[in-house]
């Protein structure tokens, strides 16, 4: 593909993933941190993340669904993953875990599970988006380099 | 476990090897700044490691706290700076920093996705030279060689004040403490003070930090003597010059023990603070009525022995019972007033209670005991909550077992009547203090008065505490215990592996291991010195909270710990803001407290104690990284020597010492490292 093109469409993409609210400011400091040294420094990151807040999610599943529902422990791991997801910027993600925390805090059962149904789809939308995005990245790297 | 270390890109001896012109490397500063990151967040961590090294730091990073100690212990000088996540799996960030702040003395930022006040402020009241907000930005982490800087310029001023500190010092005892007679401590310092007379400016720095640089390290027997010194000094009269000439140890300066007493104090206090949460936890009991004052005494050496000798009270928190009860005349009623309104006066600290208090129900919360020790009885949920925490991996402290079981019901009675008396005294002790300005108390005392406040405070029918004297009691015996205190270390070995959480790694063992501590608890006693006696009681305190929810027998004791605490606080409150007026930039970083000769405690002495039987790992570890520690000189002889083996110590000191010469004398006369903790409202 056209080099010129494919750059263009990364940068459109991009634009878009913030336009759209699925990025913030926090991803864009993701890129400024790599380089030459690092070079998939993004891809890295976001593979960690997804990977490791897998984890996470397991533990809020786990802990909705036992009984009594134990908000503490709910809390802390929505904390924890509320953390991971915006240190790579996921904007929409984290903002739907303090709604998530919100709930949790009010000990709204209903609102807890709702909302972490909001989570869990918007986390899986961005992940779809992030694979796209960074393959493309990927692709006008190499044909950079060719 | 599972956590990834590694020196960015250098090897450490690759790093070191490269600062090895100081000229080049002031140049470069804070390039090499060496940083150590803890987060068990590995996309964070990741990400932060990254930007480190894009500030061109050396960066080491951690996923666990615990290993963070292990590294930092190793190396005691190997790093600058430490940067550590608030909420942790294995250990609350706080409470790492709290390590951090006794045993290295290194500045600590904190970071989370938390930004609640409260959070943020027990950043502060911990000793944190930072709070940062995640996610972090790479422009909050370019500037953190700002604290370290801060931070050896303190250390470096304390230093070149300890010697006309000391007409200060005399001044202000004198008014505190009419029977002050510094002329045996003069003559120990005459020949310092001559020197800075007859010296240049210059000449009088080098010899001042050459005098003064070497690190203390703090052995078992050393800190015994300590403690005997301010046991026998009385927690009113406690102060550094005494607490020196008692002492008697050559060599041994007035800001060694005035750094070591107010790290005492603080682990007083703490202990003090967790013994009320978990008072207040349980459900009031009535006050034991006629209490025993009077036949404490006698129950006091009959009780503790016998719980000693049960296994229940660590013979060394016994023998400090004892010496505390027979130290202290039996309280009078006054006190409760003077308890009660202090404890109003800390009011301040309810709406602290709110900020953390959606966790605290339970047990499982992690966070860090709150800040303001002792104060009233509404912290003592979230404080529970941490305790809870950090007491379950202790485990089987002796409170848990006096959880279980009537014949702890009635240890805990019989403890709780022998700490009245001893209460009492401690209160009294502690009015006077209070009453003296500035002047450093009960820091020693407030161990014992723990579970003495709360016998106290039943008595004057303040409805507070609920079974939790009893534990406290046992608990701060068991705590003092581990303390190494004046007392014979011989008989930790003789108690009961499990009584104690003595733990030789200071705080991290006795976060995660139950088993490591039941070891280490008979062997060490005390052993890695102070720090274990900080994390003991901690420790210890927080079993009281799990041992109370079972309890709740027919005990009552109140709060009056919050009182003995309240005073403790108020003390500290008072020296505090002494010491802040005076060290401008100290921040959170009091503890690190401008005084070079920190103690630092040698777990050397452990072996030697003869306790040898199985020192677990933890203990084996930290002995080895304790007998490294021996005496650090922070400066060298050359006075430029701010950032041994790294940064352009000369250009560096230069810096600080032109500043210096712009910063009047400071008083830093107080005993304080400058711990701001207590008075900041919330």
């Amino acid at each position: 593909m056209d080099r010129n093109r494919l750059q263009h469409q990364v940068a459109c993409m991009r634009r878009s993933l913030f336009d759209q609210g699925y990025l913030d400011e926090p991803f864009i400091q993701l890129e400024e941190l790599q380089d030459d040294a690092n070079p998939n420094f993004v891809q890295e990151i976001v593979t960690l993340f997804y990977s490791d807040s897998a984890r996470l999610i397991q533990n809020i599943e786990h802990a909705l669904n036992s009984r009594p529902i134990d908000f503490n422990k709910l809390d802390d791991y929505m904390h924890q993953f509320k953390g991971s997801s915006s240190s790579i910027g996921a904007k929409k993600v984290t903002n739907e875990c303090t709604v998530f925390r919100e709930h949790c805090s009010a000990e709204n059962a209903e609102g807890c599970i709702r909302s972490f149904q909001q989570v869990k789809q918007e986390y899986a939308i961005l992940r779809r988006k992030l694979e796209v995005y960074l393959q493309m990245v990927g692709q006008a790297a190499v044909s950079q380099t060719a | 476990m599972n956590f990834s270390c590694g020196r960015g890109a250098m090897s450490i001896t690759s790093s070191s090897a490269a600062w090895k012109p100081a000229d080049a490397v002031a140049d470069q500063f804070p390039a090499g700044l060496r940083v150590l990151v803890v987060d068990d967040d590995p996309t964070c961590l990741m990400i932060l490691e990254k930007m480190l090294r894009t500030c061109l730091y050396e960066v080491t990073k951690c996923n666990r706290a615990e290993t963070a100690l292990s590294i930092l212990r190793e190396n005691k000088n190997g790093f600058d700076v430490v940067i550590s996540d608030v909420h942790m799996p294995d250990m609350d960030g706080f409470k790492l920093l709290e390590h951090i702040g006794l045993e290295m003395d290194l500045p600590v930022i904190m970071m989370s996705a938390d930004d609640g006040k409260h959070v943020v402020m027990k950043g502060v009241t911990h000793g944190a030279c930072d709070y940062l907000i995640k996610p972090v930005r790479i422009e909050a982490l370019k500037n953190i060689w700002q604290h370290v800087v801060r931070k050896r310029k303190n250390e470096w001023k304390e230093f070149e004040q300890s010697g006309s500190v000391e007409e200060g010092d005399r001044q202000l005892k004198q008014s505190e403490d009419a029977d002050y007679s510094s002329s045996a401590n003069e003559g120990n310092w005459r020949g310092s003070k001559k020197r800075k007379d007859d010296e240049e400016e210059t000449d009088e720095r080098d010899d001042t930090s050459t005098l003064k640089k070497p690190r203390v390290v703090w052995s078992v027997e050393l800190h015994q003597q300590f403690v005997a010194a301010v046991n026998q000094l009385g927690i009113d009269k406690a102060v550094p010059k005494k607490i020196l000439e008692m002492m008697n140890v050559p060599g041994l300066t007035r800001e060694n023990v005035a750094s070591h007493l107010q790290k005492y104090r603080l682990y007083l206090r703490r202990l003090s603070g967790v013994s009320q949460h978990q008072s207040n936890l349980n459900p009031p009991f009535i006050s034991p009525q006629g209490a025993t004052f009077g036949p404490l005494s006698s129950l006091n050496g009959l009780d503790l022995q016998a719980l000693a000798a049960t296994g229940q009270l660590p013979t060394q928190s016994l023998a400090r019972l004892q010496a505390a009860g027979l130290g202290r005349p039996t309280a009078k009623s006054s006190i409760p007033m003077t308890l009660v309104d202090q404890r109003n006066t800390f009011s301040f600290e309810n709406p602290k209670l709110r900020f953390g208090g959606q966790q605290q129900q339970h047990m499982n919360n992690k966070q860090q005991i709150n800040l303001l020790h002792g104060i009233p009885t509404n912290m003592e949920p979230k404080q529970l909550d941490n305790l809870q925490h950090s007491g379950q991996s202790i485990g089987n402290m002796n409170m848990q077992v006096a959880s279980h079981g009537a014949q702890n019901n009635q240890n805990n009675s019989l403890l709780m009547q022998m700490g009245q008396p001893q209460s009492r005294g401690q209160v009294l002790g502690d009015t006077t203090v209070s009453q003296s300005p500035g002047h450093p108390s009960s820091m020693g005392q407030p161990i014992l008065s723990n579970g003495m406040a709360a016998n106290f405070a039943s008595r004057n029918g303040i409805p507070e505490n609920i079974g939790g004297p009893s534990y406290n009691t046992v608990s701060q015996a068991s705590s003092t215990l581990n303390l190494p205190l004046n007392f014979p270390m011989n008989h930790a070995s003789e108690l009961p592996g499990n009584s104690f959480p003595l733990e030789s790694t200071p705080g991290i063992s006795s976060f995660s291991s139950k088993g490591v501590f039941q070891d280490v608890s008979s062997e060490i006693k005390g052993s890695v010195g102070f720090m274990l006696g900080y994390d003991i009681f901690n420790d210890l305190n927080q079993h009281k909270t799990q041992s109370w929810e079972l309890q709740n027998v027919g005990m009552t004791f109140d709060a009056p710990q919050h009182s003995s605490s309240l005073q403790d606080d108020l003390h500290i409150m008072q020296s505090v803001s002494v010491q802040q007026g005076s060290t401008v930039q100290m921040n959170g970083h009091n503890r690190s407290a401008a005084i070079a000769s920190k103690a630092m405690f040698s777990a050397g002495d452990i072996k030697e104690h003869g306790n040898a039987q199985n020192v677990n790992q933890h203990l084996n570890n930290l002995v080895d990284n304790a007998r490294r520690v021996k005496s650090e000189r922070i400066y060298d002889t050359s006075p430029a020597n701010l950032f041994p083996d790294h940064f352009g110590q000369e250009d560096l000191m230069s810096a600080l010492l032109k500043q210096q010469d712009g910063i009047g004398p400071t008083e830093n006369e107080f005993d304080f490292d400058g711990y701001s903790i207590d008075n900041i409202p919330v």
